[in-house]
């Protein structure tokens, strides 16, 4: 699919919850940005977008809507990442549906020997990233990150932005909602600013 | 041989010493010998009343007064399973699935009985459906409310680990399952427990009742070891299949978790 471009994952006259309607789209390979005042229905649209809370409106991956799969594939392939990830097993490695790539573990500063250990002994900031590691096993199309890096420091942070890039250059959307301009304008090739009611407007410059 | 009758002044008899207790809770401002007075007066007026209604319908054995007798059953049951939810599913569904699983499996069990082990003629017979079906249908109420309480308090405190796990692209079935088997478990663990201790710990009450009638020990003790069965059956069906509805009702058919569906 590479190379032609297409409007890969289209939004059009997205209500849900009481938000919107929302309108946009991404082309493959993008990294879109998303910023806003908290509660203005960013994670929501994110949640909407993955199929998880009912929407109305038109919804369409490579022209496929959600209703041609099945929710479980649809999630599986626009993979919504919350900001809080939860952990329900005991050892780390049965949250993976999949082993991750060994590099991509190393990208994130972590060892294969962390799959191995206890839930209780993971910082917030593992946590986080091992939240995003689990999720790319099951090699999603777009992307829903929910603020990724709110728990990570400086270099954490920067090896996690490479390593969506990197994710990114093969073709892989991601729609990041971050506070951070800084980050944004690091990440992002364009993005929107969502006012409150879920009101989308593009964005020139994030500063 | 007969049971010793009791006569009503026997019944103001023992109330007495129970009024005496009450007296003392007062007393000692415990807060529970209103409480304690008031469901000793249910005892007795539901109980009189029940009695009365048996002895009518029994003196007219017809099929239409036990399946109307067995219907008021059903309501009461129903009505104290709904009655023992935090969160109730909106628009009568908890009432429904509740109705459902106590028919399927307390009826079911019932029927079992009075059909294939005792074989009464007719299978409908008051005075030995309406005692099997009280037991039966009192203990699959107790597991039917357990496992739906368990699995609807346990959904809205786990929101957050089931809404990940849908998002990582599990089945809603998978992402609820671990809820399903812990629901399961905990309506079953009192039968299981009755089971274990029964006739060690306790003296179950109708075999007790059958002894103090007259009847022969060990014929006592087959019907009960029947009722137990029919008891852990009735209760493990029930509470299976409520479980099963109730979590497939937790969601919608985009495999959403529609927590919104409850109301406490």
């Amino acid at each position: 699919m590479k190379g032609i471009c297409v409007t890969a994952f289209e939004v059009r006259e997205l209500s849900y919850g009481g938000f919107g309607p929302v309108t946009f789209a991404m082309h493959e390979g993008e990294i879109v940005g998303l910023s806003g005042p908290s509660g203005c229905g960013k994670t929501r649209l994110l949640r909407a977008l993955a199929d998880m809370d009912p929407w109305d409106g038109h919804i369409a991956l490579q022209g496929c809507a959600p209703a041609a799969i099945p929710a479980s594939q649809w999630r599986q392939r626009v993979a919504y990442v919350p900001a809080e990830s939860q952990w329900w097993f005991d050892e780390v490695g049965e949250h993976f549906p999949r082993t991750p790539e060994e590099a991509d573990l190393h990208a994130l500063g972590l060892d294969s020997e962390v799959l191995g250990w206890p839930v209780a002994r993971l910082s917030s900031g593992e946590k986080q990233r091992l939240g995003l590691l689990r999720t790319l096993v099951n090699r999603p199309a777009v992307l829903l990150l929910d603020e990724p890096t709110a728990h990570l420091d400086a270099g954490h942070t920067q090896a996690l932005e490479a390593l969506v890039a990197g994710r990114c250059a093969t073709g892989v959307m991601a729609l990041w909602v971050a506070h951070d301009p800084a980050q944004l304008t690091r990440v992002a090739s364009r993005g929107y600013r969502m006012a409150a009611g879920g009101v989308l407007s593009e964005v020139d410059t994030w500063m | 041989m007969d049971v010793i009758a009791l006569s009503w002044s026997d019944i103001l008899l023992a109330a007495l010493p129970l009024t005496a207790l009450a007296a003392i809770f007062a007393w000692q401002r415990l807060g529970v010998s209103r409480t304690l007075l008031i469901g000793a007066v249910r005892t007795f007026v539901q109980l009189a009343l029940v009695g009365v209604v048996l002895k009518g319908v029994f003196q007219n054995a017809r099929p239409l007064w036990t399946f109307c007798f067995s219907m008021v059953m059903l309501a009461a049951g129903t009505w104290e399973v709904t009655r023992r939810q935090h969160r109730r599913f909106v628009a009568g569904w908890t009432v429904g699935l509740a109705a459902l699983g106590l028919f399927i499996a307390g009826f079911t069990a019932t029927v079992f009985a009075l059909v294939a082990l005792v074989g009464v003629r007719p299978w409908w017979s008051p005075q030995y459906a309406i005692p099997l079906l009280g037991m039966i249908l009192g203990n699959t109420m107790t597991g039917i409310a357990l496992g739906m309480d368990t699995l609807t308090q346990n959904a809205w405190k786990q929101r957050a680990v089931i809404e990940n796990r849908l998002a990582l692209g599990q089945p809603a079935s998978e992402a609820v399952a671990d809820l399903r088997r812990e629901s399961v478990r905990t309506a079953m663990t009192p039968i299981i427990n009755s089971l274990a201790v029964c006739g060690v710990v306790s003296l179950p009450g109708m075999m007790t009742g059958q002894i103090l009638s007259g009847s022969d020990p060990l014929a006592a003790v087959r019907y009960q070891m029947m009722i137990m069965y029919l008891i852990a059956t009735g209760a493990g069906f029930g509470n299976l299949l409520t479980v099963q509805l109730c979590a497939r009702r937790l969601f919608d058919n985009r495999e959403r978790l529609r927590l919104d569906r409850l109301r406490s």
